[in-house]
């Protein structure tokens, strides 16, 4: 337990050491320039969006894959882990190429008038596209272990379909689903490879704040750089103690019921 | 005695270097990634670029324009390049070394067209990056999207990238336009003193790089489409290397000067990019 949050203590107190180099007005003009909140909207609000997408697409994956029978379902399965695997960067260059003007969604959705390759949208479905698989993982387990039994009774009782999911289902698998959500939601946040080829890096428009924080190590600007990881990683971290909150408040409501 | 190859980008392998990689010898894309080296770490003098001939540079390139076959934009030089609906490929000077050498190469055309009127070469610059539809974070992300991608009218690029394109790809896909002018592109070499001093590894590493003078490595450079410095090398292969005009870095003050004047934050570079925006 010790050894592990070192691990992981360490590095991030020398994020912080690095950042304290600097004089608060420096650190505001490092972390807090218009461009960097650019980056800021984008890669927070996308991966808010891209999250709750991920919460309802995954649900129903996870869905399918638990309640029906259907040819190859051990392969769509097997499927679902793919963003896990796969190189970061190779997904980036994969998306890029289906997406991109020539590319064939990217060639259909220009024919109706969107552009999504080099544009915010494509940032999100970048994003969309790594953090599914968390979101399908978490809930699938607890959905296979709610038992037939709690349903059946709900019917008996006379529920239909919809109050069987809404009063018994959903609060089953809510937990489930907030964790998937918060770690969807972490790993679109950090990602960097596989975003950075269909995002187009256009200043002020579609610069994710990572690219913001190798921009400025590649000036050597090391504590600039640990200026916006530290307004990351605190925003981050609140953001995940809320979610946290919520569900132990959830979860203690359930219990007290 | 063991090399190792990096092929990540020029900046990204100095900040190794800089955060305790040990490095006997670096090869970098520009002399401001090794002058970091020397001056955040101290692991070099600062004058290190004048240990060797040509700057520490072995051998050069320059920067000249890919097109697509038949050059249906009919791009010649820099002027075709702000005209409006021609789309530019280069990479963020900002995240890539290599980059810098277009943008300034770009500058530099602009800055002797207009007798060194700053506010007409910004002008051109903001067309120019007005022009610019994607920026890649590095060289090879911006040939992917030009080569792969089939985006943009032209790449701004190495000549030696240009041409091992041209021959990867066959030139019926690729044609290469080389500019009324462009900047001598000099990536360098050095030896990091206080590392060989530690691996005791200093005449190896000096053998090494004085080696890569000589004749033979002069062709090999040659063969993978580096410009050659020994003159007779060069005579051999000029017909691949047509003569050029070109500007140096010294020209623009040296690295230290181009970089605060143009790609620190704030500088006339992000100046560009947000007048291009509007």
């Amino acid at each position: 337990m010790f050894a592990a949050a070192l691990i992981v203590l360490v590095p991030i107190s020398a994020l912080f050491l690095r950042s304290a180099g600097l004089t608060w007005d420096q650190f505001i003009a490092a972390a807090f320039s218009p461009r960097v909140m650019a980056s800021y909207r984008l890669s927070f609000g996308g991966a808010l969006i891209a999250a709750v997408f991920n919460v309802i697409a995954g649900l129903i994956v996870a869905w399918v894959l638990v309640r029906y029978d259907f040819p190859f379902r051990k392969l769509v399965d097997a499927l679902v882990d793919l963003p896990f695997a796969l190189p970061t960067a190779v997904a980036g260059v994969a998306l890029t190429a289906l997406y991109a003007p020539k590319g064939v969604l990217g060639k259909a959705l220009l024919s109706i008038g969107i552009k999504a390759a080099f544009t915010p949208l494509g940032v999100v479905l970048a994003m969309i596209f790594i953090g599914l698989p968390f979101v399908v993982r978490t809930v699938q387990p607890v959905l296979q272990d709610l038992e037939d039994e709690h349903e059946e009774a709900a019917v008996s009782l006379g529920a239909d379909r919809w109050q069987v999911f809404t009063y018994v289902i959903l609060p089953s698998i809510l937990p489930a689903l907030v964790t998937g959500f918060a770690l969807a939601f972490a790993r679109a946040l950090g990602e960097y490879g596989s975003v950075i080829f269909i995002a187009g890096n256009m200043p002020g428009v579609s610069e994710i704040a990572p690219l913001m924080i190798v921009t400025k190590l590649e000036q050597y600007d090391y504590a600039g750089a640990s200026a916006i990881a530290t307004v990351m990683l605190v925003a981050a971290f609140a953001m995940l103690l809320v979610i946290n909150s919520a569900q132990k408040w959830h979860q203690t409501r359930l219990a007290g019921r | 005695m063991k090399i190792a190859q990096s092929h990540g980008g020029s900046g990204k392998q100095a900040r190794s270097v800089i955060d305790g990689l040990e490095a006997d010898v670096v090869t970098l894309a520009l002399a401001y990634d090794i002058d970091a080296i020397a001056e955040h770490a101290g692991l070099l003098p600062a004058d290190w670029q004048g240990r060797l001939p040509n700057n520490s540079s072995p051998y050069t390139s320059t920067i000249v324009f890919l097109v697509r076959k038949g050059n249906p934009q009919h791009i010649k030089d820099w002027d075709d390049l702000v005209k409006p609906g021609v789309a530019v490929i280069t990479p963020n000077p900002k995240t890539s070394g290599g980059a810098r050498w277009n943008y300034l190469a770009a500058w530099a055309y602009a800055d002797a067209k207009f007798g060194h009127d700053e506010k007409q070469t910004r002008a051109f610059m903001t067309a120019l990056f007005k022009n610019v539809p994607v920026l890649d974070s590095g060289a090879r992300g911006a040939t992917t999207s030009f080569v792969q991608r089939g985006l943009g009218d032209v790449l701004l690029a190495w000549e030696n990238e240009a041409l091992m394109a041209e021959q990867s790809f066959g030139k019926d896909d690729f044609q290469i336009v080389r500019p009324s002018l462009s900047i001598l592109t000099e990536p360098p070499v050095a030896v990091i003193d206080k590392v060989v001093d530690r691996h005791k590894t200093r005449a190896e590493a000096e053998e090494y790089l004085k080696h890569l003078y000589s004749p033979e490595a002069q062709e090999l450079a040659a063969k993978h489409f580096y410009r050659p410095t020994d003159p007779a090398v060069a005579a051999k292969v000029k017909d691949r290397f047509p003569a050029m005009t070109l500007v140096n870095i010294a020209d623009l003050g040296g690295w230290q000067k181009a970089q605060q004047t143009h790609f620190t934050d704030g500088a006339i570079f992000d100046q560009i990019m947000g007048a291009a925006r509007q």
